[in-house]
């Protein structure tokens, strides 16, 4: 889900700041490799030593929360750079990484990303640094995208869980008035819908690896695994995915879903000419709705994801970001407490939920009536904050990716998308989709579980 | 009159016999050479360099668990064996034989029209005609895209309106076709100047005499004008087969509104891109562009050498 813009999209809205200052100063530690505890001693004396950090992001406007940093400690000197969205971020980064120099102290990683760079050992365990911490103050399951096991690689900085924004107007028109419970519910509504007022009740979007990855994650499915090391485990044709795949082969041969490419002018245009009743998507998608579709203002509301089970409450999660310090920072000390700041420090975490939009991964933030009770126009005066915090307690805590998502995403493109496109037999892409990667992670010399 | 004769035929047979050069003329090579420093410079330094290094970085293969160990040829057998590869460039050598004729027929008939024609108003037909090419292939390409589009694209409505239903411009069967239209687009103009520049460096005795001879225009310009103008054409058909083979900009940027069709792997150029950047396969990337180079040098000998074959079979006939 890389190049693209779609990708540019997801990854600004989703995105993630990180911070990567550091101080001079700090222990002689080298990267990556200490494991002794930062004692509070070097701490202060790090935040206290003249230092220049780099830090790499592409959330924008992030120098403000960079700025309240800056003044807290003013010793730390933080520059930003934005050198990309998405893939050439992750490219410009891997390039100076293998160059030995030129990467940043700190760099904003999508979480599916992080496993490729642990995998080259290019991230700084923040355990010795007291990230163990702070894992309360993260939602669960954001907590264990950066903390897999026992180290720390990152630290969290905006989510996507998922949920479903729908136009009233044409759900009413169709004879709903409630926002489907169940993925059985939503099936129906989708067949009145497009009988009585000839749009879709949403669009599964062609090429969207992340939209699906995140209905698997709703369902309880676990296609990726990665120990840390040189195990992977591959499992996207599972029973439980192929389910998941049945409904939307299902649904989009009936051409009750439609199947366009998404984010772009095509897909913009469907969701503001009501082409589209309803967009299945992630907590960034009603602030990115409300820029997309503005001449339909008032008649969006927002629900959770129909359930698979009656009376469950499940989501999964779509996007997000977090700031990881590389290993090579020299001032990993200051590094870190940037990193930590920008997503820890309660003005800065709300100042990126209530300025930026990114949706916060902090409890307290989430909890913040500041932020919780905002009503919002777009969505007829609902509180749509609120809303996604409550489903984002819902995601499940154990989904893992692979060390090559990269690949992953394209191979989804090409061997998905084209099914999906020509209306074809979703689950039966997956097999074939399951043996490219398998293949691929054993030529680069995995071993696949 | 026939193709201006081959420089080979003209060389003197044996080099004027050595003499002593006098220091003027040692003099005059150092400065020459002193004048080809920095072309040498740049050249090796951008050029040469890059390249051995990428031959070297092709010889090895690199995974992402265990690093990089020597693979000798390893990456060039999987090359000639990868239906990625030899798909994507049966697709480019399909773009060759199709959309290069058309573009250089256009671009020869806009060329041979505003030369008979000097009227008024060439001039800026001339320049419409070339402005495409002004356009950057990035921006051109978004554009057509637009155009394309299935639902709001211009071209859809009108021919919605038209009652033809919506042409799917950006489907599998019909990508290859809208690149190629892109692409034409793009370089008629380019193509065309090339050869108007030929055309008026004809002298124009020739034509005087065709007159006198009561040839017409058509007969001027299969007989004269396409004759003396065909090493220009040859050089826009050469710049063609590298243009074609390493097609990137067009297939990278409407993969973003068909990320389906267009595959990671649609043309060779391109899919040494992803290899290298979202495969993180490096060498065999260093593989598949020196491979392409070596078919892009084997079809531009080709066409060069059928060239010159008629060029000798029509002296050898006159």
């Amino acid at each position: 889900m890389i190049k693209k813009t779609r990708r540019t999209a997801l990854a600004l809205v989703g995105g993630a700041v990180s911070i990567g200052l550091l101080l001079t100063g700090c222990t002689p530690s080298s990267g990556g490799g200490s494991t002794d505890t930062v004692s509070q001693d070097d701490i202060d004396k790090a935040m206290t030593t003249p230092t220049k950090l780099t830090f790499w992001t592409w959330v924008p406007d992030i120098e403000n929360e960079v700025k309240l940093f800056e003044d807290k400690y003013p010793a730390i000197d933080v520059t930003v750079e934005n050198v990309g969205q998405g893939l050439p971020h992750y490219q410009k980064l891997r390039s100076a990484i293998e160059a030995g120099e030129g990467a940043p102290d700190v760099a904003q990683l999508e979480y599916q990303y992080i496993p490729s760079f642990v995998l080259n050992e290019s991230l700084l365990d923040l355990t010795p640094y007291g990230a163990d911490d702070l894992a309360g103050d993260y939602v669960d399951w954001a907590w264990k995208q950066v903390a897999p096991d026992a180290e720390v690689w990152a630290i969290p900085q905006d989510v996507g869980p998922m949920g479903n924004l729908y136009r009233e107007d044409i759900l009413a028109e169709a004879g709903i008035t409630e926002p489907p419970a169940t993925w059985d519910d939503y099936a129906t509504a989708a067949k009145a819908v497009k009988e009585k007022t000839g749009s879709y009740i949403s669009n599964l979007g062609a090429t969207q690896a992340g939209q699906m990855i995140g209905f698997f994650w709703q369902a309880g499915v676990k296609p990726f695994g990665y120990d840390g090391k040189e195990t992977v485990k591959i499992d996207v044709n599972s029973d439980d995915a192929k389910k998941v795949a049945g409904y939307w082969t299902d649904l989009v041969q009936q051409d009750l879903i439609s199947t366009d490419v998404d984010f772009n002018d095509t897909w913009y245009q469907g969701l503001a000419s009501g082409k589209y009743a309803g967009w299945l998507t992630a907590a960034w998608g009603p602030i990115f709705l409300q820029g997309t579709a503005e001449s339909t203002s008032g008649l969006w509301r927002a629900a959770p994801l129909p359930q698979w089970t009656e009376g469950e409450e499940v989501s999964g999660n779509w996007g997000g970001s977090s700031d990881a310090v590389l290993a090579s920072s020299k001032n990993p000390i200051a590094a870190y407490e940037l990193a930590k700041f920008i997503n820890n420090d309660e003005s800065s975490a709300m100042k990126l939920a209530t300025e930026q939009f990114l949706f916060p991964p902090q409890v307290s933030v989430l909890e913040d009536p500041a932020f919780a009770d905002q009503e919002s126009e777009f969505y007829g005066g609902q509180q749509v904050n609120k809303l996604f915090a409550q489903i984002s307690t819902t995601v499940d805590t154990d989904f893992q990716w692979v060390p090559f998502m990269d690949y992953v995403y394209s191979t989804y493109e090409e061997t998905m998308g084209t099914v999906i496109a020509d209306k074809g037999d979703i689950a039966a892409a997956l097999d074939t989709w399951q043996d490219q990667l398998v293949k691929y992670a054993e030529d680069q010399g995995f071993t696949v579980e | 009159m026939s193709a201006t004769p081959a420089l080979t035929a003209e060389r003197p047979a044996a080099p004027p016999p050595r003499r002593r050069t006098s220091t003027t003329k040692r003099r005059q090579y150092r400065a020459a050479y002193l004048f080809l420093v920095p072309f040498f410079v740049v050249f090796i330094t951008m050029l040469v360099v890059p390249l051995v290094y990428a031959g070297y970085l092709s010889l090895f293969e690199s995974k992402l668990i265990g690093g990089q160990a020597f693979n000798g040829l390893g990456n060039y057998i999987r090359a000639l064996t990868d239906p990625l590869f030899l798909e994507g460039l049966g697709r480019v050598g399909l773009f060759f034989i199709v959309q290069v004729p058309i573009m250089l027929g256009l671009a020869l008939f806009f060329a041979l029209a505003l030369d008979t024609f000097r009227a008024r108003g060439s001039k800026a037909i001339r320049l419409l005609i070339y402005m495409p090419y002004a356009v950057p292939a990035v921006v051109a390409t978004l554009m057509w895209g637009y155009l394309y589009g299935p639902d709001f694209g211009p071209l859809a409505q009108i021919a919605r309106a038209a009652g033809l239903g919506t042409p799917e411009f950006l489907s599998a069967e019909n990508m290859l076709g809208s690149m190629m239209n892109i692409v034409t687009w793009e370089f008629v103009g380019y193509n065309m100047i090339i050869m108007y520049a030929a055309l008026r460096s004809i002298p124009a005795e020739l034509y005087e005499a065709a007159e006198i001879d009561g040839a017409g225009q058509f007969r001027m310009a299969w007989s004269i004008k396409i004759p003396a103008i065909r090493p220009a054409i040859m050089l826009t058909v050469i710049f063609s087969v590298i243009g074609s083979f390493q097609l990137f900009a067009e297939p990278s940027l409407l993969s973003i509104i068909a990320p389906n069709v267009v595959i990671n792997s649609y043309t060779p150029n391109f899919y040494a891109y992803n290899l290298a950047f979202v495969n993180q396969e490096l060498n065999y990337a260093a593989s598949i562009a020196f491979l392409l180079g070596i078919v892009i040098a084997v079809v531009s000998y080709i066409v060069q050498l059928g060239a010159q074959r008629r060029e000798r079979r029509e002296r050898s006939l006159s």
